[in-house]
């Protein structure tokens, strides 16, 4: 029951921090929360508990190979909050401090959740949790971001309960006895109803593809990750999306026993060439710095999913990438976010020299790009590298090929934008606002640290994660 | 028991088609409570015996689905002083027409798939198939926000009914999960609604259109 503390410990941090009277203090409950949380997840990543075969929620290997990520990711952006928000004093942030903690609580759960139900549960809560955060800046933008993302995502995740059901009546159909736990489902192998389950995976796969940001259903990642707060923007680009993958994992993994693997690898390598292929040319036509990273992120969304179509040693990379991107572009959310507030703009039009306004920034930035561009010896080559080679190795020539390319395009198109607005002469207005901006240690160390963890996965994995993937791989994709 | 499930099944896919025709926003709205209410009473029908916890999803679906929420868009209707959904980007003629041919084609799909013998001669299928696609003709085909609101519930009120094929087996703690879930969004919803016509002065989500590339 150790397990339960990792959703227990968030949810009264939630409480605490609602009934939390002063303003100046509150946002501190979020790294001390985040600090206990992340002990606890690696305690339990090296020491898992017991999983008992009908549990409907526990730490099997799949949520020990992701869950250890989003505490990091969510302990070094909880310390980034405490600085942002004292810059954003004017603002109330009871909602904030609170809703954040809430969605750290209902993202353990849904990487935990062993139920097709409780799954949808933690992640439609998960979704609703975000919308307090996303309209943060109460700007006109802001409201038009969270409708688009509401509506979008709302639609997601009902299209997502939809194939939940189907696949429950899949089950049913065969002779099951109604049990929606993932073990079960599995185990009822091709018994499962054929049509049923085709239209589970399709209505599955449309959902958590929305909710992962999968082209071309990723239409409300630019507006939401544009006008979040950049902390809101690390978490949900590192976070909610890594719950949704998790989610068509472990739906794949039921498709797959029941003997339709053809098929999700087919659809899975169509939606992840596509994504990339999109992604890539959005980023080379966008002006906007922080729509650029949405489009990054659709970019790697898509090679978690190739990653994941090739199976086998595809899986164990597309985890290891799972790290790598969520570390790196937390490092790249809150460097822009800097950039962005110093700048007072977000589009190369009103944005250039950020080297001289403010150069801490400018440079995590650029380091940042380098690492989510896939350059030696940073983390996302070294998982990019072992899905090409595990194409190659299974023969699917034309998509390594295919892979590379589109990660070239993406390549020119992120080094275009962020050296537009890393080099040049600052703007007269961007002087002023400028001068306002201080690059604290508060704003400065929590995206290092983030480039520290993408160098260290890159030049010296700890053999304790290696071997949590190489158990969620095996668990997911039996071949040998 | 069957013949008394089906005329509330039929009701609710006719109250879809008064949905998609009715330019009158509170038509919509009274369309889509009244919608809830039917499939609130449905899973009374569909258990032999009383169980509390099927009376409790039974009340819960009624209460919030016939009166919260209606009571929620209402009161933005009024503090945006709208009735009518004046320019949809599809039709009321051309939705309807669509919605018709879906309720068409979800019964010949109902009549495809395999189904279990106890749900063979039912309409839950076909109804819960006909109800998502109206859904999302409302959700897609109208600008004003209360409208998408109303074709985001009858989505829900379409998967609410096939969730009904499964509410013999599968745990009702997973029902009662989702009704709270639904409430939540719709009242977080509301109160979007609220603040983009404060901050916008209106709620044609066409107006929302300084986010693009």
């Amino acid at each position: 029951m150790r397990e339960l503390a990792l959703i227990a410990i968030p949810l009264l941090a939630a409480v605490g921090a609602f009934v939390w009277s002063k303003e100046r203090t509150r946002p501190w409950l979020l790294p001390v929360a985040g600090t206990v949380h992340t002990a606890m997840a690696f305690w339990l990543m090296a020491k898992p508990p017991t999983l008992k075969a009908d549990a409907w929620f526990g730490l099997d290997p799949v949520a020990r190979a992701v869950l250890p990520m989003v505490s990091v990711l969510f302990l070094v952006c909880s310390v980034y909050a405490v600085a942002y928000l004292r810059i954003r004093a004017e603002r109330k942030n009871r909602v904030f401090v609170t809703a954040l903690l809430v969605l750290l609580g209902l993202l353990s759960l849904a990487l935990q959740a062993q139920s097709l139900g409780l799954l949808w549960v933690a992640a439609e809560g998960a979704t609703l949790m975000t919308v307090p955060l996303l309209h943060f800046n109460r700007t006109a933008r802001a409201f038009e971001a969270t409708w688009k993302y509401l509506l979008v995502g709302g639609t997601g995740i009902a299209l997502s309960l939809l194939g939940s059901f189907c696949l429950g009546y899949s089950s049913l159909h065969g002779g099951g006895g109604g049990d929606l736990t993932f073990s079960a489902l599995t185990s009822q192998g091709d018994a499962l109803s054929r049509p049923w389950l085709v239209a589970a995976w399709v209505l599955l796969l449309a959902g958590y593809g929305t909710k992962m940001g999968l082209a071309p259903m990723h239409t409300w990642k630019p507006d939401a990750y544009g006008e979040a707060p950049g902390v809101v923007g690390a978490l949900l680009a590192g976070g909610m999306t890594t719950v949704a993958f998790v989610a068509i994992l472990r739906v794949k993994q039921v498709v797959d026993a029941a003997g339709a693997g053809a098929m999700t690898e087919r659809t899975l390598l169509a939606f992840g060439l596509f994504s990339m292929l999109v992604a890539a040319l959005f980023l080379l036509g966008t002006p906007d710095f922080k729509r650029m990273l949405a489009y990054s992120s659709v970019e790697h969304m898509g090679i978690l999913t190739v990653g994941a179509a090739l199976g086998g040693m595809g899986i164990w990379a597309a985890l290891f990438h799972v790290w790598n991107n969520s570390l790196t572009k937390g490092a790249l959310f809150l460097s822009a976010g800097n950039i962005r507030r110093a700048a007072g703009g977000r589009t190369v039009d009103e944005v250039a020299g950020m080297a001289w306004l403010a150069p801490r920034s400018a440079r995590i930035l650029v380091a940042g790009l380098l690492a989510i561009t896939a350059c030696p010896p940073f983390g996302p080559f070294f998982s990019e590298l072992r899905i090409v080679r595990t194409a190659f190795e299974t023969g699917s020539v034309w998509t390594a090929a295919a892979f590379l390319g589109c990660l070239l395009l993406a390549f020119f198109g992120l080094t275009r934008l962020v050296f537009a607005i890393v080099d040049g002469r600052p703007r007269a207005a961007a002087r002023a606002q400028g001068r306002l901006f201080r690059e604290t240690a508060g704003v400065i160390v929590p995206p290092l640290i983030f480039l520290g963890c993408s160098l260290w996965l890159g030049l010296a994995t700890p053999s304790l994660l290696r071997e949590t993937w190489d158990a969620a791989a095996r668990l997911l994709s039996p071949r040998p | 028991m069957t013949g008394g499930l089906n005329l509330l099944i039929a009701l609710a896919m006719g109250l879809n088609l008064v949905a998609l025709a009715s330019s009158r926003l509170p038509s919509v709205i009274r369309a889509a409570a009244t919608q809830g209410m039917v499939l609130g009473l449905l899973p009374l029908l569909l258990e032999q015996e009383f169980h509390w916890m099927v009376g409790l999803v039974s009340v819960g679906t009624v209460v919030v689905k016939g009166f919260v929420i209606p009571h929620l868009l209402r009161r933005a209707l009024r503090a945006a002083n709208i009735d009518r959904e004046m320019e949809p980007l599809l039709g009321f003629i051309p939705s309807l027409l669509l919605g018709a041919g879906a309720t068409i084609g979800a019964v010949a799909l109902g009549g495809a798939l395999p189904l279990r013998p106890e749900h063979a001669n039912s309409l839950l299928v076909p109804g819960a198939f006909a109800t998502v696609v109206c859904g999302f003709l409302l959700l897609m085909g109208r600008a004003k926000a209360i409208s998408q609101v109303c074709g985001y519930l009858i989505l829900e009120n379409g998967i609410f009914l096939f969730g009904l094929l499964l509410i013999r087996t599968t745990p009702l703690i997973v029902e009662a999960g989702i009704l709270l879930d639904l409430t939540v969004a719709v009242f977080v919803i509301g109160i979007i609604v609220d603040r983009i016509q404060r901050e916008f002065d209106t709620l044609d989500t066409r107006k929302l259109t300084s986010l693009k590339e």
